[in-house]
């Protein structure tokens, strides 16, 4: 083993530290998510993680940031040089919107929070600072720590730094709105729009490129129904759900009068009421368990979530 | 290639009893006809692309359904034997090289593609779908699957998923973990599951991710619901030549650095850009000391906005020529000259070693310069064409094996083009994968905690290390896999 590889970062060495080696421990984000995947349980302590940009290459379009930088944050220091990530923007934080893992309603333009991560630095059950991925957009070497991280919900290590994939702030982004037209109809006379959404009467689409391009999309619009200009999507109903493109283009799947907002194309619907839980199949969950007990074989790392229960 | 050998073997050969009770038992489950331990096909499936040798297989089984996979490796278990997956074998880090005399389960009679899910924008095939084939077959409805390696025309999609396998144009698209949905995996238990879903989010751990890249470590994919891409309806093709390759490397990192994801960028240097003119006439210009293929796609207007702000890039970095081809037959040519450029390489010398590092793309330049100071110091001829859009290198060392001591030289050369790579901040391989090829260097990139937690993974899915054993992690760091290595039964196949 290089000894440079060895991580000598005094900020992250601390942070190693305060997770230590023993008792319950929770790293905690902007808490917007708090609640997700369980009660907590064992009163753990809770530990924030380190802060800060801590090098940026637009030019590689990648930037290493600390995890407990807020989105907020590091979008407002990306958008000086025209980008931006695919991590949602809710007042939470980085370790915490990778820890969830939950896409932006307008995931199609920005991308996937998966597929953003290309290296993770986390502290383990043992108070050893792990790594795994690399600083380059692309990477094959060795076993993708980095895709298990994401969704974790913190119960395989503490996510300490990160390199995320940036993407350029598209030249012109406008959001258009008309009323009785088809959502998914509206989505296929389109080339990859970045949101399509629909609350059942009305539809709401984000286009985003250069903007002759931006304009000929707007006018195909304009052959589907009278679409104007709005600010931005509408208020989100509290739940999410998780469903498959076609499912959510035909929300609800039953008759009733639950508010909704589906995101057609993606597969994410927000609901006035709960997801049903979704059950997995018993040999994934012992997948599941064998993968917590490897990575936290005395159940340390935030006790009582499950990440198989969001 | 590989494959059509393998097909006129499959055909051909007249198999001998071998008394053992594996086999017997295998054959019970399948066919006779679809279980092989005749000494050809054992010895034509204990090699893939790569230059390894070393490898050793047991029996090799082609089974058509999932219930057959399944009793392939229930068998396996009970006759404490190991399994390795494979697809059309064009592997070039011996990640299919079975290890321990292993069940070498052949997926390429499972290549059906089931169902095209426009509503869901999927389609869900069988592992031994060649890659090509799937593009073809999605062409009339107006998509493409997006990963494009250059040996899409053989290499399987269940091998682009164990890969994680990239192209050309997974430079704007994202390589193959992009555009897997859902899988169903045969686990190393035996068990049928499936991991993923078309829904966006779906919960547990992201083990689907997780599989993808795994290199046939962790079960055998047997279904894959696949990403279907629509294709753009406005393309833009460029060709700029370039005096010296270092200008090449610099407009490929401007044109990022300038805002701009092309669906492309690829560079060939001077000899490649020779011996491809040579082969298929793709009209590259012989002359220049790199080409550069640039490629943008989408809608009309912003196509050529893009266009010519990369043109533009490449004139500011001395490109002597900027060509924007006129025609979709113009373009298409150009293409083709790309991704027959390793075929092109045979009339040069009969053997190659296609290397596979990963560079931030403002470093190739220098790495490239590093990489010709190798090339002379021992004296081997090195070829350069890449993705260069992602920092992408793939140094290709051409050579004649029956030269006395070369493959010494060559492995040597290969090394140091590792160690440019990684000083440069780069990381070990981009699409080729570890498989046999880079196990000694994952302790370079990777701290034993690294190591550590890698293996944890694999171990979740595989705890007793039967699956593809003795690939991608070094051995000192994962010592199940050299129990069930050592755990061969001695008096077969030896
Ligand atoms: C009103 C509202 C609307 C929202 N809408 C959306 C939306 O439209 N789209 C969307 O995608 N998201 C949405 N979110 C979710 C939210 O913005 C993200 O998921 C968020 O980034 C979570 O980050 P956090 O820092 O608040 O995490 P927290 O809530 O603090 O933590 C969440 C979980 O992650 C763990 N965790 C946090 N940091 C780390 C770390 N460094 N290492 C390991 N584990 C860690 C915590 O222990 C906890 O279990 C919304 C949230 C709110 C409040
Ligand atoms: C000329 C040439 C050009 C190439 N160009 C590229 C390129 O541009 N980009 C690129 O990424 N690669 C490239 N490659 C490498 C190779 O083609 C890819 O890695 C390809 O995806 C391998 O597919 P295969 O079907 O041949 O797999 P194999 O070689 O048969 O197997 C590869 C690995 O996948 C595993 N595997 C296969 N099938 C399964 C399954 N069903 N379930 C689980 N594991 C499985 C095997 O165990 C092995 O570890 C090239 C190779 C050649 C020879």
């Amino acid at each position: 083993m290089s000894a440079t590889l060895t991580v000598d970062d005094p900020t992250l060495l601390g942070f190693a530290e305060e997770v230590g080696e023993t008792g319950p421990v929770a790293i905690v984000g902007g808490q917007t998510r708090w609640d997700i995947g369980g009660e907590s349980a064992g009163e753990p302590r809770l530990l924030r993680a380190p802060e800060g940009i801590v090098d940026y290459k637009p030019e590689e379009m990648t930037v290493q940031v600390r995890a407990g930088t807020t989105v907020a944050d590091l979008h407002v220091a990306l958008a000086e040089k025209g980008q931006r990530t695919a991590l949602p923007d809710r007042g939470g934080t980085v370790g915490g919107a990778l820890a969830v893992g939950e896409n932006d309603i307008r995931a199609l333009g920005r991308g996937r929070v998966r597929e953003s991560l290309l290296q993770v630095r986390y502290v383990s059950a043992e108070g050893r600072i792990v790594s795994s991925g690399g600083p380059t957009v692309k990477n094959v070497s060795g076993f993708d720590l980095p895709r298990l991280m994401v969704g974790s919900l913190g119960t395989l290590g503490c996510i300490a730094e990160v390199i995320l994939r940036t993407n350029p702030i598209p030249a012109v982004s406008r959001w258009l709105h008309a009323d009785r037209v088809d959502a998914g109809t509206t989505f296929d006379g389109l080339l990859h729009p970045s949101a399509v959404l629909t609350d059942g009467s009305g539809t709401w689409v984000q286009l985003e490129g250069h903007g002759a391009d931006v304009d000929q999309q707007a006018s195909i619009l304009q052959t589907l129904g009278s679409f104007t200009e709005v600010d931005g999507p509408p208020v989100l109903p509290e739940h999410r759900w998780s469903l498959s493109p076609s499912e959510a283009g035909a929300f609800p799947a039953s008759d009733g009068d639950l508010a909704f907002v589906a995101a057609i194309g993606l597969g994410l619907v927000f609901a006035d009421a709960p997801q049903p839980l979704r059950r997995l199949d018993p040999a994934v969950t012992l997948i599941n368990e064998r993968m917590k007990q490897n990575f936290d074989p005395t159940g340390r790392l935030n006790p009582g979530r499950d990440a198989g229960r969001k | 290639m590989v494959l059509s050998k393998l097909r006129e073997l499959a055909g051909g050969s007249k198999d001998e009893s071998s008394g053992d009770p594996f086999v017997d038992a295998l054959r019970n489950a399948l066919s006779a006809d679809r279980v092989k331990y005749d000494g050809a096909h054992r010895s034509l499936h204990s090699h893939d692309a790569s230059v390894f040798d070393g490898g050793n297989s047991g029996p090799v089984v082609y089974p058509e359904t999932t219930a057959e996979v399944q009793a392939v490796v229930c068998l396996a278990n009970e006759h404490q034997r190991n399994v390795v997956p494979r697809g059309a074998g064009t592997g070039l880090a011996g990640g299919a090289i079975p290890l321990g005399v292993p069940v070498v389960v052949a997926v390429t009679k499972m290549n059906a593609i089931l169902e095209v899910d426009e509503a869901n924008s999927i389609a869900w095939v069988e592992p031994g779908v060649i890659n090509l084939d799937l593009t073809r077959h999605l062409a009339p409805l107006g998509y493409h699957f997006a990963p494009d390696p250059s040996s899409q025309q053989v290499c399987t999609v269940g091998g682009n998923v164990a890969n994680n396998s990239g192209g050309p144009h997974c430079l704007a698209y994202g390589v193959t973990n992009a555009h897997v949905m859902a899988m169903e995996i045969v686990l190393p238990s035996g068990d049928a599951v499936m991991l993923g879903g078309l829904d966006a989010e779906p919960q547990g751990f992201d083990l689907r991710g997780v599989f993808v890249g795994s290199e046939g470590t962790l079960g055998i994919v047997t279904k894959i619901a696949v990403r279907i891409t629509k294709n753009r309806p406005a393309v833009r093709t460029l060709l700029m030549a370039f005096d010296d390759v270092r200008d090449a490397a610099n407009t490929v990192s401007d044109v990022i650095a300038d805002g701009i994801v092309p669906a492309a960028m690829e560079v060939m240097d001077k000899a490649i850009t020779a011996a491809v003119e040579n082969y298929v006439g793709a009209g590259y210009p012989t002359d220049a000391a790199a080409v550069l293929l640039a490629e943008v796609d989408g809608l009309d207007s912003g196509v050529d906005i893009d266009a010519d702000r990369i043109a533009e890039i490449g004139r500011a970095n001395n490109a002597t020529d900027v060509r924007l081809a006129g025609s979709d037959e113009e373009r298409m040519l150009l293409w083709k000259g790309r991704k027959t450029a390793f075929g092109a390489v045979a009339q040069i010398a009969p053997d190659y070693y296609l290397h596979d590092t990963v560079v931030p793309r403002s470093a190739l330049a220098d790495v490239l310069d590093q990489i010709y100071a190798i090339s002379d110091k021992y004296e081997l001829l090195i070829m350069n064409v890449f993705h260069a859009g992602d920092g992408n290198l793939h140094p290709l060392i051409v050579f004649d094996g029956r030269d006395e001591g070369v493959l010494d030289r060559v492995h040597a050369a290969g090394g140091e083009i590792i160690t440019a790579s990684l000083d440069a901040g780069g990381v070990l391989s981009g699409e080729h994968g570890i498989g046999v090829e880079k196990q000694k260097y994952m302790d370079r990139m990777f701290t034993d905690d690294d190591l550590d937690h890698q293996n944890r993974l694999r171990q979740a899915f595989d705890p007793g290390c039967r699956t593809n054993p003795g690939k991608v992690i070094p051995s000192g760091h994962s010592c199940a896999d050299i129990q069930s290595l050592r755990s061969v039964p001695k008096e077969v196949w030896g």
